[in-house]
């Protein structure tokens, strides 16, 4: 328990300084931008309470938005993100996995649920950020361009990080 | 009673989502509307000193083409000097200017944080309060203008770049030309061109004329250059017409940079504004 809360907080500061100090600078013109520090949240235990979930994904989305001088609109798509969670993680978890303390992680769990949870979350996170970032429904269909090629590229790099860190052990049966 | 709390209990994810979406909302339009000095930007103390820190790796990456920069400059302001030192130091000059110092004053300071891919970009110097930056002063740098500060903190401020859809700067198409325009960064996605609107439509211009700033705000001095124009006559459908211009600032790697501080703008401001009351 101590050490699944310390390691996410080493991964929480990890991906902070990833995004802001690397990250931040990267980008192809001003059409895809990577943002995989929505990992942190992602890989919460599954077992947390809703209140802490959103609490957590409030804090992160207001220290990438103190970096990048966006007040609010990070906030505003990882506190979208923590709803998708809890929405996906209800439809298509057992209750006695829904409340283990695991990670739910590319070694804890199957690839094709894994892959399906990135995919959807990066596509809503993106959505969001980048509709709030405008703040109007003009050129909606530019927004979603960008929101998409920037999902493609956020989850090449979600998958890397995945990849580096696998470890196949605590496998839990899955459904 | 019991069923209500119930409904709440059931459904808790869907309020709380309301509830911490609406906030991060309100926080969003607060800052689209008023910006005001809120804590959460990158002038705050605690992410001032990261970017410091980050900074410091970066700058050993720039520095060679830093230095050449700053020696082409150094040279460009000797070869001024040299035009003042030649003439002929026993004949007293004639006239006496009326004012003690210069108007400007030039605060050099570092790019410890710099965006350009961002839609509306910022960045982080290291000068501040203790150093007498104050909101709503210029930032040059050795070949071009960069925008204006915004927030500041005890060390640091943060400056509006031009490559922001806030940022709109008078400009003028030679320094003696008394067309006058204003510079946006416009809706585009490269941090190397920039837009040109408001030009009068009778007004001629070629591609690869300079365009330097007017002067007309306290912001920046007059005559400082900006870019050139890349292409005219992109009509914008009334009596003005736009320009596409190639800055001269290389904004992916700027490093260091000039804070300008007017010392008459206070007065110029306090005159512009009693015109506004009488009126």
């Amino acid at each position: 328990m101590a050490k699944i809360i310390i390691f996410n907080i080493i991964r929480f500061i990890l991906l902070v300084i990833l995004q802001v100090a690397l990250l931040k600078n990267v980008s192809y013109y001003n059409i895809a931008t990577p943002f995989p520090y929505i990992l942190c949240i992602l890989l919460l235990p599954l077992g947390i309470s809703n209140l802490t979930l959103f609490t957590l994904a409030f804090l992160t989305g207001i220290t990438i938005d103190a970096f990048y001088d966006s007040v609010g609109v990070h906030t505003a798509a990882c506190v979208a993100l923590a709803y998708f969670r809890i929405f996906f993680l209800n439809i298509t978890l057992e209750v006695d996995q829904r409340d283990s303390f695991q990670t739910p992680s590319w070694g804890n769990m199957k690839f094709k649920w894994y892959s399906t949870y990135i995919l959807l979350a990066t596509l809503v996170q993106h959505i969001v950020l980048f509709t709030i970032e405008i703040f109007s429904f003009e050129n909606i269909l530019q927004t979603l361009i960008r929101a998409l090629l920037s999902t493609i590229f956020t989850i090449a790099i979600i998958f890397v990080i995945s990849l580096l860190t696998y470890s196949g052990k605590n496998k839990i049966p899955n459904n | 009673m019991k069923n209500l709390w119930l409904f709440f209990v059931r459904f808790n994810a869907f309020f709380w989502f309301l509830l911490f979406f609406t906030f991060s909302i309100v926080l969003v339009i607060r800052n689209n509307n008023y910006q005001q000095s809120a804590f959460i930007n990158s002038s705050n103390i605690f992410v001032g000193t990261l970017y410091t820190k980050f900074n410091s790796w970066q700058e050993y990456i720039n520095l060679s083409k830093d230095n050449e920069l700053l020696t082409a400059e150094n040279a460009a302001l000797r070869q001024r000097l040299q035009f003042f030192e030649d003439s002929d130091s026993t004949v007293m000059p004639a006239i006496k200017l009326t004012m003690d110092e210069a108007q400007y004053e030039f605060i050099p300071a570092n790019v410890i944080n710099n965006s350009i891919s961002q839609k509306n970009n910022f960045i982080t110097l290291n000068k501040g309060i203790k150093d007498g930056i104050e909101p709503n002063m210029g930032v040059i740098s050795s070949n071009g203008v960069v925008g204006t500060v915004l927030k500041v903190s005890e060390n640091f401020c943060t400056v509006t770049s031009l490559l922001n859809s806030a940022t709109k700067i008078s400009v003028s198409l030679d320094s003696t030309s008394e067309t006058f325009g204003s510079l946006v960064w416009g809706n585009n996605i490269d941090s190397r061109y920039a837009m040109v609107k408001d030009i009068p439509n009778h007004i001629k211009a070629y591609v690869g004329q300079p365009l330097f700033t007017s002067g007309y705000s306290t912001k920046f001095p007059k005559g400082i250059k900006v870019g050139h124009i890349l292409e005219t006559d992109l009509t914008s459908g009334g009596s003005f017409k736009d320009m596409r211009v190639l800055l001269t600032t290389n904004f992916s790697n700027l490093t260091h940079v000039y804070i300008v501080k007017d010392k008459l703008a206070k007065e110029k401001i306090e005159l512009e504004s009693s015109n506004n009351n009488n009126g």
